[in-house]
């Protein structure tokens, strides 16, 4: 009799609860004893990904640190949702300084944590990307090439989004954003050559660098885990759709995150020292248009007159990128 | 020059004075040329502006004898000039130009090569140091000997002490000679 | 303990003795030789527990003295000029999160046109973001209002920025009275927070205030720096009693008794000044100083009560407001609403420029005769001025102004003053 392997992809996704495993391996939101370190109440827009990353992430890294752990939050989304005048949802001890000095604001609190001989509070730093990819970036360097002992998450929402859809250095080309208007002959963002921050972070050669999406959560919380695990410079780049600014349905955030998974836009894998150490393989490719098709930020690429030439270029970026991380296995559909 | 204007106040300071010393305001790069000042009192000193008078003189690099006003503001009739040189006055050719200044306080030392003597390196500082002590008489040879080896610490303090000790035998010989001739004229 | 060393290395030894626990800093001229001392005394275990972080910009040393400071550690770094400039977000956003950072700041020009050398543009241009800022007249003054400072900072929660002349005193070697560590210690308690970042007890801090309640907090930021016109002087005769000298406070007057001119001025200058003045006193002529310590909080009332018996005012500044005239000569004249004298305002030193003696005592007589206008620029050479306005009235492409003047003036090594 012959088998036919049968992969299971959806458990660990679509079940939060995930009675069926072991309960070490279940998410830390089927906790009870979940610190809810984003509490409810926050004024985050319905279907955000930043929102279900942050609660995901932190959840997991105060689990993983036993609950000693002090976060530094750059100014954007996040920290305006999350602290609206004059309430906070944050259960943990928590400061925004700046728009651009979060990765330096938690190498201070990580050097006075060591003077004080308290080893075992540990730190993060948060920020979108455009407090890690442009206005952070200066300091986001610096943290990295001393090696600091801090835990930087990038949210990644592709643009400046609290202030109203602005293109950023992590916007995606073809991408329509209030800055890069969907008009002219060359409509959306121009293609540049990217600013990949999980490679520039590897160039750092620091200890952990690894991208997540919020469609796979539990593989998040497990690098998160991973982590803080490690003493040093740490970076984790998570993919997190924004409705509002991408213009797509809010319950679609996971779907979309998976979508940019399965094309091969958003390569999810690890590193360490500069060099990947393990990548989450692409399940079944899927070509791009099913991927910007859903966002009214691409909508001009479609419609009367598709372009059909700015679409195939996208394909090759994605096409590029499995190639480059080996992101389709051998023999998958 | 700029450590030589600091040793001669820690020289000071080890002789209970009051020293201020400082650079100059000019541009500081590796050529240009630098000046540095020092101030000696027996109170506190308030004065914070460069040293527009002199009453003394030290020349580290000759060659700028005829590019930089070395001499302005300094006092001729009781001025001192300390010169880093194995020649004289008038073989600089700036003879003319201090004959009004008292003999004995115009001094010639050739400090570089006492340095490299002493110390295997042309930085002539110390010697100077040493020099300076021996012509003006304000500092004492020990305290001059305890700045340079507070500074420089080990073999090139010591180095460098010789050097120094060389110097102000070699100021204070020429100076004896220098009042003998004078007296027999 | 009597030493003759380098100003920058007598700060050093101040702040070591305070016990910081995080110090960070970026290289800028002419602030670098204190944070160097105080690297190599972290390297070597003279100071300890202590972290040195070396960090890739000035904008993040002030970045990262606020997370040390929020997580309750005493916070130190320093810079100038344009370092100063590069971190002001960060100044305003420590002021007014309420975190006592002490920073030293070397005095130097800010450019355009690029130089390194003193004058007071670099803090004047930062007195309004919340800071505390103590001006030091000599090396002694600057080692002693570090550690005054930290006390001060961390009694009210306000940062604290501690002036004193670059290269003037940063570069001078004088003699120091370094104090010990027993002196230190019972002037200067643990730093106790009032905000601190503990897992233990999680606290927010840092976020969006609207207009509800901004009025409110910006109110509370100032009555705080209020305070300090009292606790100024209470620590200095602390201090006093503790080390054996007069150091800080807010205002020093010199000879102003019965003095029918007075002349102003913050840092070292005062000495030129005091100098001259001495001269002039043993001439007949009845002219005192007035140095200003404290330029943040300004002392209102006590520069009201020195100088308002007097006839004439001189403020001498080494800072310039472009588009109307004088910094610290518009305070002063706030101290005086009401009071009837005649004030002459005095830009001097810009750019490094030596303050003489001698164009002091010019200055001085001048003012005395009042025969000054009411804003001089000390010693500026109208020659070179005229030929540039002048090239610039012929020809549009006048080319860039500093140079064109450098090229006027000379070879710049060959002058020493």
């Amino acid at each position: 009799m012959s088998y036919q392997p049968i992969k299971f992809y959806q458990t660990g996704t679509f079940t939060v609860g995930n009675r069926l495993l072991a309960p070490d391996e279940r998410s830390v939101q089927a906790n009870m004893q979940r610190t809810n370190s984003l509490n409810s109440g926050h004024r985050a827009c319905q279907g955000c990904g930043e929102a279900l990353g942050a609660r995901y992430a932190i959840d997991a890294a105060m689990n993983a640190t036993r609950n000693q752990l002090i976060a530094a939050n750059a100014t954007g989304c996040l920290e305006v949702f999350s602290t609206p005048y004059p309430e906070t949802s944050w259960q943990i001890p928590w400061i925004h300084s700046l728009f651009g000095n979060t990765a330096a604001v938690a190498t201070g609190i990580a050097a006075a944590l060591k003077v004080k001989g308290r080893r075992d509070v540990r730190v993060i730093a948060q920020g979108g990307d455009g407090g890690t990819t442009d206005i952070g970036f200066g300091c986001l360097s610096g943290m990295f090439e001393r090696n600091d002992d801090v835990l930087f998450i990038c949210y990644d929402n592709e643009a400046y989004m609290n202030t109203g859809v602005q293109r950023s250095s992590a916007t995606p080309p073809a991408a329509r954003t209030a800055t890069t208007m969907a008009v002219g002959r060359e409509p959306g963002n121009v293609f540049g050559q990217g600013k990949n921050l999980p490679l520039i972070a590897m160039a750092h050669f620091i200890p952990y660098v690894a991208t997540a999406t919020v469609a796979e959560l539990r593989d998040l919380e497990a690098k998160v885990r991973r982590a803080m695990e490690i003493r040093g410079a740490r970076y984790i780049h998570i993919f997190v759709p924004c409705p509002l600014g991408w213009g797509h349905e809010a319950h679609d955030t996971i779907r979309i995150s998976r979508l940019a998974k399965e094309t091969g836009l958003f390569p999810v894998f690890e590193a360490e020292h500069g060099e990947v150490t393990s990548v989450s393989k692409i399940r079944r490719q899927l070509p791009v248009e099913e991927y910007l098709r859903p966002q009214k930020r691409f909508a001009h690429l479609f419609g009367e007159a598709p372009r059909l030439d700015t679409i195939a270029h996208i394909q090759a970026y994605a096409d590029r990128n499995i190639r480059r991380f080996g992101l389709v296995e051998e023999g998958a559909l | 020059m700029v450590t030589g204007a600091e040793m001669l106040s820690v020289a000071a300071f080890l002789q209970g004075r009051h020293a201020q010393a400082f650079p100059s305001f000019g541009s500081e790069r590796t050529g240009a040329p630098v000046v540095a000042f020092c101030r000696i009192d027996d109170r506190e000193i308030r004065l914070r502006e460069p040293i527009m008078e002199p009453d003394a003189l030290i020349i580290q690099d000759p060659t700028l004898l005829h590019q930089v006003e070395v001499f302005s503001g300094l006092k001729p009739g009781d001025g001192y000039i300390l010169i880093n040189t194995s020649r004289s006055f008038d073989e600089l050719g700036i003879g003319e130009f201090v004959s009004g200044f008292r003999p004995e306080r115009l001094r010639t030392v050739p400090a570089t090569e006492l340095a490299v003597k002493h110390v295997g390196r042309p930085l002539p500082n110390a010697a100077l140091l040493g020099g300076f002590a021996a012509v003006t008489g304000l500092l004492d040879l020990a305290s001059v000997a305890a700045a340079i080896r507070d500074k420089f610490p080990g073999r090139v303090g010591e180095g460098n002490v010789a050097a120094a000790t060389a110097a102000y035998e070699i100021v204070k010989q020429e100076m004896k000679e220098a009042a003998l001739h004078a007296q027999a004229d | 303990m009597l030493k003759q060393i380098e100003g920058s290395l007598g700060v050093a030894k101040a702040v070591a003795l305070c016990r910081p626990e995080v110090i960070c800093a970026y290289p800028i001229s002419p602030q670098t030789h204190i944070v160097e001392d105080l690297g190599e005394m972290v390297k070597s275990g003279a100071l300890a527990p202590c972290e040195f972080i070396n960090v890739e910009s000035e904008f993040s040393a002030m970045s990262v003295a606020i997370g040390a400071s929020a997580v309750g550690a005493r916070a130190y770094t320093a810079t100038a000029s344009q370092g100063l400039l590069y971190m002001v977000e960060a100044m305003f956003n420590a002021a007014g999160l309420g975190l006592p950072v002490v920073m030293t700041v070397a005095n130097r020009a800010i450019g355009a046109p690029i130089n390194i050398w003193n004058d007071h543009s670099d803090a004047m241009s930062q007195r309004d973001c919340g800071w505390i800022q103590l001006f030091a007249e000599t090396n002694q003054e600057a080692l002693d209002l570090h550690i005054q400072a930290f006390r001060l900072g961390e009694e009210l929660s306000l940062p604290v920025m501690v002036c004193m002349d670059g290269f003037i005193l940063t570069h001078a070697y004088e003699r120091l009275d370094l104090p010990g560590q027993a002196q230190v210690d019972d002037y200067l308690p643990r730093y106790e927070p009032r905000q601190v970042l503990d897992p233990r007890e999680p606290v927010s801090i840092g976020a969006m205030v609207g207009p509800e309640a901004f009025t409110e907090v910006r109110y509370l930021a100032h009555a705080k720096q209020m305070q300090a016109l009292e606790l100024i002087p209470r620590h200095e005769a602390e201090f006093r009693a503790i080390f054996g000298r007069d150091s800080g406070g807010l205002v020093r007057e010199y000879r102003t008794a019965d003095a029918t001119t007075i002349v102003v001025a913050l840092g070292s200058v005062l000495g030129t000044i005091k100098d001259t003045v001495d001269e002039m006193r043993s001439q007949g002529h009845r002219i005192g100083v007035l140095g200003i310590c404290s330029f943040r909080p300004f002392p209102l009332a006590d520069v009201r009560r020195v100088l308002h018996p007097a006839q004439r005012v001189v403020v001498i500044e080494k800072s310039l407001a472009v588009g109307i005239g004088g910094i610290l000569s518009a305070n002063v004249r706030m101290a005086l609403s009401g009071v009837q004298l005649h004030g002459y305002t005095v830009i001097a030193g810009l750019g490094g420029r030596p303050i003489t003696r001698k164009s002091l005592h010019k200055l001085f007589r001048e003012a005395e005769r009042d025969e000054l206008q009411p804003l001089t620029f000390l010693d500026l050479d109208w020659n070179i001025v005229n030929r540039v306005l002048e090239r610039e009235k012929r020809e549009r492409r006048s080319g860039p102004i500093a140079e064109t003047i450098l090229r006027d003036v000379g070879v710049v090594a060959a002058r020493v003053a």
